[in-house]
């Protein structure tokens, strides 16, 4: 069960912090989680856990697709793998060795992707991965989640390496607006409804999910009742979901901090095409490349405010 | 008189020959000249057991150059891990013996490759996974020479030392030829044994189409690796052990006939008499 305590405010931990005592958890309690990285474990909040579990934290060095090749043999050999790197490189750079070593072969393995689209500010357009979600939705029987903020985080990940097949995390290092109570539990492939509503349906990802939420109190001010749904699990897709709220609020704008082409707004786009055709806008990235900037000047240049989620929602409503 | 190792690579050598003539055509030339290291490593090197194929304790075997399965099924078959008959299924539709190798569809194929380089990296991680487990159990890899060009290959060759991966040994299979042509001229890989030694593996360089000496080339590499992992550069002929094939230049994927398959298996067949 999950309690939405969205008040606009950010959380107290950064994601990095919640990531390295999550993970020095998941080895202490299970000597079979093996955690590895490529060289950012000083940026990731696990750096120096490997002298007290030198068996489970696997320092590769800077060779990402080596490190997702030795994962997917240490599930063959028994261990639960996580590995760590950069969201550009846990999707690009690595996609042919988690799609074989990994996802074909069926080994276990949860690929965290850190610095989720414009959470990547300073390190600009090389490091800012708008085009892994599309990636690996890509990848048949993958699961891919876009984490929402670090309670979920502190939940989920243990729950994740009992996953089978090829588990996509992506992450945020920094505070992120708070939406969860810090004991919520969640479901893989469950939808969170965070807000009901009757006029428009936002199903939102990631950094997006407190902008639509802050979206639907300025909807509320002009009359307007939004429904406010976290999909945090992209695949599998809650389709009952998606449906039942298109169906009843006959809608539907989608919000993602990363490229609409393959993303959440695909997703549920291709879903609505073939079952039930809805008005539907898609916030996100429109098919552009990164750059440097703050996080507020990049949510302005590309379109991922709560201003533009509720511009979009009065638009689609108006097609009805 | 053929030892009892090579005996065991003719029949290796027989068994393919009669999977590559039920479909017409294969990956001929790096399957046979890896066929003597399989005859090494199933005739005596690693534990296993045929009927317990995902034992926890045995010795793992990853071929990365993956197009070579049909070598490994027919080892695998004469080991009892399915019968002979599956053999004429190689990539036939629906089959369990695909072109390259699949753990999930195959008893006995212990990681699924076929993208080249990754069975480096996985091999390493089976490698690095017994050890923190506390398994006594080795992993034996097989690149190839061509898949050397890869530079995953390098990723994992520096990284299996530094983990000390003395559980480990790699076979590179040096038959000097590629799809394209000769190694050597489009993008060579020599010298790859001190290349090898220079990233901190044990290394020896033999003549891999002797099982035997692969056989001691092993034994060497068990008693004296020490904590590093162990390189044994195989120097082959693609093709080995049928001259027809061997004296094909570009023999990497060939088209076989019904009635050549069968004079090469009769060649074979003499070997063994």
């Amino acid at each position: 069960m999950f309690k939405c305590i969205y008040n606009g405010e950010k959380e107290k931990a950064a994601g990095k912090n919640v990531f390295g005592a999550t993970i020095k958890k998941m080895v202490h309690n299970d000597s079979k989680v093996v955690y590895m990285d490529a060289d950012l474990m000083n940026s990731i909040g696990t750096f120096g856990l490997e002298k007290d579990y030198p068996d489970q934290i696997v320092e590769a060095g800077i060779q990402e697709a080596n490190m997702v090749g030795v994962a997917a043999g240490m599930s063959a050999a028994g261990m639960k793998p996580i590995v760590h790197t950069f969201g550009s490189f846990a999707g690009r750079r690595v996609f042919d060795q988690a799609f074989m070593s990994v996802a074909y072969a069926k080994n276990n393995v949860v690929i965290v992707g850190s610095d989720s689209g414009i959470n990547a500010a300073y390190n600009g357009g090389t490091h800012m991965p708008f085009e892994d979600i599309c990636l690996y939705r890509a990848v048949p029987e993958a699961t891919v989640i876009d984490v929402t903020d670090s309670a979920m985080l502190a939940s989920i990940l243990p729950e994740l390496v009992e996953n089978k097949g090829l588990t996509y995390v992506r992450i945020c290092r920094k505070n992120c607006v708070a939406v969860y109570s810090e004991d919520s539990t969640f479901e893989q492939g469950k939808a969170n409804v965070l807000r009901d509503g009757k006029d428009v349906a936002i199903f939102a990802a990631g950094y997006m999910v407190s902008e639509a939420l802050k979206a639907a109190e300025e909807l509320a001010k002009e009359g307007i009742d939004a429904a406010v749904i976290d999909m945090w699990c992209i695949k599998p897709l809650d389709e009952a979901c998606v449906l039942e709220y298109a169906k009843k609020c006959g809608a539907v704008v989608t919000a993602e901090n990363g490229n609409v082409v393959g993303g959440l707004g695909a997703a549920v786009s291709e879903l609505l095409g073939e079952n039930l055709p809805t008005p539907i806008s898609m916030v996100g990235i429109r098919d552009r490349f990164g750059q440097v900037g703050t996080v507020d000047f990049l949510a302005e240049t590309y379109g991922l405010t709560a201003a533009k989620v509720a511009e979009e929602a009065k638009k689609t409503i108006a097609r009805k | 008189m053929q030892s009892q190792l090579k005996k065991f690579a003719t029949e290796i050598r027989i068994a393919q020959m009669e999977e590559f003539k039920a479909r017409g055509f294969g990956h001929i030339g790096g399957a046979l000249s890896i066929t003597d290291c399989l005859a090494a490593l199933y005739g005596e090197i690693m534990k296993y057991d045929p009927k317990n194929p995902q034992w926890e304790d045995r010795d793992r075997l990853v071929m990365s150059k993956g197009h070579a399965g049909p070598a490994l099924y027919a080892t695998l078959a004469l080991k009892g891990y399915f019968p002979m008959e599956m053999l004429k299924t190689l990539n036939q539709n629906g089959t369990h013996l695909p072109s390259h190798c699949d753990k999930n569809l195959t008893p006995g194929i212990d990681m699924t490759t076929g993208s080249l380089g990754q069975g480096a990296s996985t091999a390493a991680g089976l490698a690095l996974g017994l050890k923190a487990q506390k398994k006594d159990a080795r992993v034996y890899l097989i690149l190839g020479d061509g898949e050397s060009q890869e530079g995953q290959v390098w990723e994992m060759a520096l990284f299996a030392p530094q983990h000390k991966l003395n559980n480990f040994i790699a076979f590179l299979d040096n038959n000097k030829r590629q799809l394209d042509g000769y190694t050597a001229d489009i993008c060579n890989i020599e010298p790859i044994d001190e290349k090898f030694k220079a990233f901190g593996w044990y290394t020896l360089r033999i003549d891999g189409n002797d099982p035997d000496k692969i056989v001691e080339a092993v034994n060497d590499a068990k008693a004296n690796q020490g904590d590093k992992p162990a390189m044994i550069i195989l120097d082959t002929v693609k093709g080995a052990g049928v001259k027809a094939v061997e004296e094909t230049k570009l023999n990497h994927h060939l088209n076989v006939t019904a009635e050549d398959a069968d004079a090469y298996i009769a060649a074979l067949k003499a070997e063994l008499e």
